[in-house]
């Protein structure tokens, strides 16, 4: 990656700001606010700094490149989604654009919006893990398990040890079919469609071990409050091992398909570029932030289970286009492969769930031979346990970047505000930052390079 | 939790003092009022808060003798919750400041953190809470004609009629 990188698109003087007081041309619309809101001269006066409050639409931003003082008339608006393959679901861009140069962009989102955090308050403990697992249904174990974390924290449990390990095993297990999916997705709007296959592949290996594991292929409830829901299969070690040879082989191959491809290179060296101070500006996590430099992940700077007993390297990029974000995860999935190798060396021996009776249902085989094991058995799945009163907040590195879980409680058995910290939702501002001064074409490579996945975004 | 004692921050414009306590996760969580809400977040960025990692709200109508605020804080029916990440730090900070019922406005961060403009938007969204600054205060989540706000407690789950039950309850 030595070639220097330019940003694509026409390079035009800056004019005056006279353009920014105008008010964007949309065709009169029933839905008013979703118009393009008239960039304020002060913006644009504050251009260079990292805290402008137009960033949001990339009023400013690279505002280099783009002519200001251009007639209305030549500009477009235009719409891409909420039904565009490309947008990964159920996202809808409003685009501005100059000829094929995208201006400026506002995404609109809600359309999958079913107020799980609403329901998450109505669930109680035991059953939250099923609600939360539903929203970034790419790597479900990763939501269960911020959940499960700051419901510990609150109940003050210890876990053992075995289920710590357990956890993260299948963290960086869901990160590998995560990031998989991502290749797969990626490939596929660049029009590689053998990428796509492959892919899908992959992602079933991890996601048959899962099916193994925890019963179900996705949305697995499988990290509870208080460990995991079954120890893992035998001959786990097997399986793990066939995945990670078999994966990170084939990582390889991906490198021959694309990394050095030209065309592949072509459509994504110098694309989607954003800045560092942008990046934290705007609160992206993950690969995004990751892809500016800027050396931030989690697992190793807050760590979390017993990331602080494995060794891995947190993998940056230097450009922030969407070649390095393509790098990161391509070798993310190695990094992972590399833990969850260590992990299976190191998997300690012990129970895969906390014995506190307040947390556990009893085992099984106690409820044939006990009353009181039946009727804790069935306390523990209609009533739940209750929660000493408090608030914490506690976040994980998923495969898109800080998961947070924002959890209150009010003593009792469900929790009283359950926010979500979805790392999509939070990347989704970036994206008129990318996508500013780029083709039109690119920018559905550029969405994808964000990873969305709406479930998390809408919630 | 809720070991209360108060910390004076040292910023540019001279201290801002405020009730500190520590959340249940051993965070150190800050209590302004309103009024020194903005100023405050600004002195933890210029104090090496680089991004703002969360932002929502909470409605506390039907849990309002909440632990965990300090002496001097009067509770409000709704609340403002941010949470600051430092890199260089590594360290957390919270933010809790009270908004009332009758006036559920408060100051908007997004000329501090631009990355708080989806956030404030959704708080307004599902909470009704206002951000005075925020440019394009609009619904994010639900549809633009909706009516009311849906994380608040006092707006009901929903619910599907189901043959054999009672007449359906509130929306």
């Amino acid at each position: 990656m030595n070639e220097r990188r330019e940003p694509q698109g026409p390079t035009r003087l800056v004019a005056s700001p006279a353009r920014l007081h105008r008010v964007a041309d949309v065709a009169e619309t029933s839905e008013g606010a979703q118009e393009l809101a008239p960039g304020s001269p002060e913006a644009f006066l504050r251009v260079g700094e990292a805290a402008v409050g137009e960033l949001g639409t990339g009023a400013v931003g690279r505002t280099g490149q783009i002519d200001l003082e251009r007639p209305d008339d030549e500009t477009m608006i235009i719409n891409m989604g909420p039904q565009h393959p490309s947008t990964h679901g159920v996202l809808r861009l409003m685009l501005e654009l100059d000829g094929e140069v995208v201006l400026r962009s506002k995404p609109v989102i809600g359309y999958l919006h079913t107020g799980m955090e609403k329901t998450g308050e109505e669930l109680t403990y035991v059953q939250g893990a099923t609600n939360v697992t539903r929203m970034d249904y790419l790597s479900p174990l990763n939501n269960e398990l911020v959940f499960s974390l700051a419901t510990e924290a609150l109940l003050g449990i210890e876990l053992p040890e075995r289920a710590t390990w357990i956890r993260m095993l299948m963290s960086e297990l869901n990160r590998i079919s995560s990031h998989v999916m991502w290749l797969a997705t990626n490939g596929m709007d660049l029009g590689s469609t053998s990428m796509m296959i492959y892919g899908f592949r992959e992602r079933e290996m991890v996601l048959a071990f899962f099916e193994k594991t925890t019963g179900l292929r996705m949305n697995h409830n499988y990290i509870r409050p208080g460990g995991v829901a079954a120890d893992l299969p035998d001959g786990w070690e097997d399986d793990v091992t066939v995945i990670c040879d078999t994966i990170e082989a084939r990582t390889y191959e991906y490198d021959e398909l694309l990394t050095g491809q030209p065309i592949f290179r072509e459509r994504t060296i110098g694309v989607g570029a954003i800045s560092a101070a942008d990046a934290l500006a705007l609160s992206a996590t993950g690969p995004i932030l990751r892809s500016t430099g800027v050396a931030w992940d989690l697992r190793r700077d807050m760590p979390y289970l017993a990331y602080d007993q494995v060794d891995f390297d947190v993998i940056i990029g230097t450009y922030g286009d969407n070649f390095d974000r393509y790098a990161i995860r391509l070798n993310e999935i190695r990094e992972s492969i590399k833990i969850v190798r260590q992990i299976v060396e190191k998997m300690p021996g012990g129970d895969y769930r906390v014995q506190d009776p307040k947390v556990t249902p009893p085992p099984r085989a106690r409820i044939d031979e006990s009353m009181e094991a039946l009727i804790h058995h069935f306390k523990v799945f209609t009533e739940g346990f209750r929660v000493p009163e408090g608030e914490v907040y506690t976040a994980i590195e998923s495969p898109r970047g800080e998961l947070g879980c924002y959890l209150v409680s009010d003593g009792t058995s469900k929790p009283y505000r359950l926010h979500i910290r979805a790392p999509s939702f939070v990347n989704l501002q970036s994206l008129p930052v990318l996508l500013r001064g780029g083709l039109v074409a690119d920018a559905v490579a550029t969405i994808s390079s964000v990873d969305p996945v709406m479930g998390e975004v809408d919630r | 939790m809720s070991s209360a004692s108060s910390g004076n921050m040292v910023g540019a414009e001279g201290p801002i003092a405020v009730a500190h306590t520590t959340g249940s996760d051993g965070t150190d969580v800050a209590h302004p009022t309103r009024e020194q809400y903005h100023a405050l977040v600004a002195q933890y960025r210029a104090d090496g808060f680089e991004t703002c990692a969360d932002l929502c709200g909470v409605d506390y109508l039907t849990h309002p003798g909440r632990s965990g605020l300090p002496e001097g804080i009067k509770p409000e029916r709704f609340e403002v919750v941010v949470n600051l990440l430092s890199l260089q730090l590594r360290r957390r900070v919270r933010v809790r400041v009270q908004v009332p019922e009758d006036d559920p406005v408060v100051d908007s961060l997004i000329d501090l953190y631009p990355g708080t403009d989806a956030m404030e938007r959704e708080v307004f969204d599902l909470f009704g809470i206002r951000f005075s600054g925020h440019p394009d205060l609009t619904r994010i989540l639900m549809p633009e004609d909706w009516e009311g706000h849906p994380l608040r407690k006092d707006y009901g789950v929903g619910r599907v009629p189901v043959q054999f039950k009672e007449a359906p309850g509130p929306r």
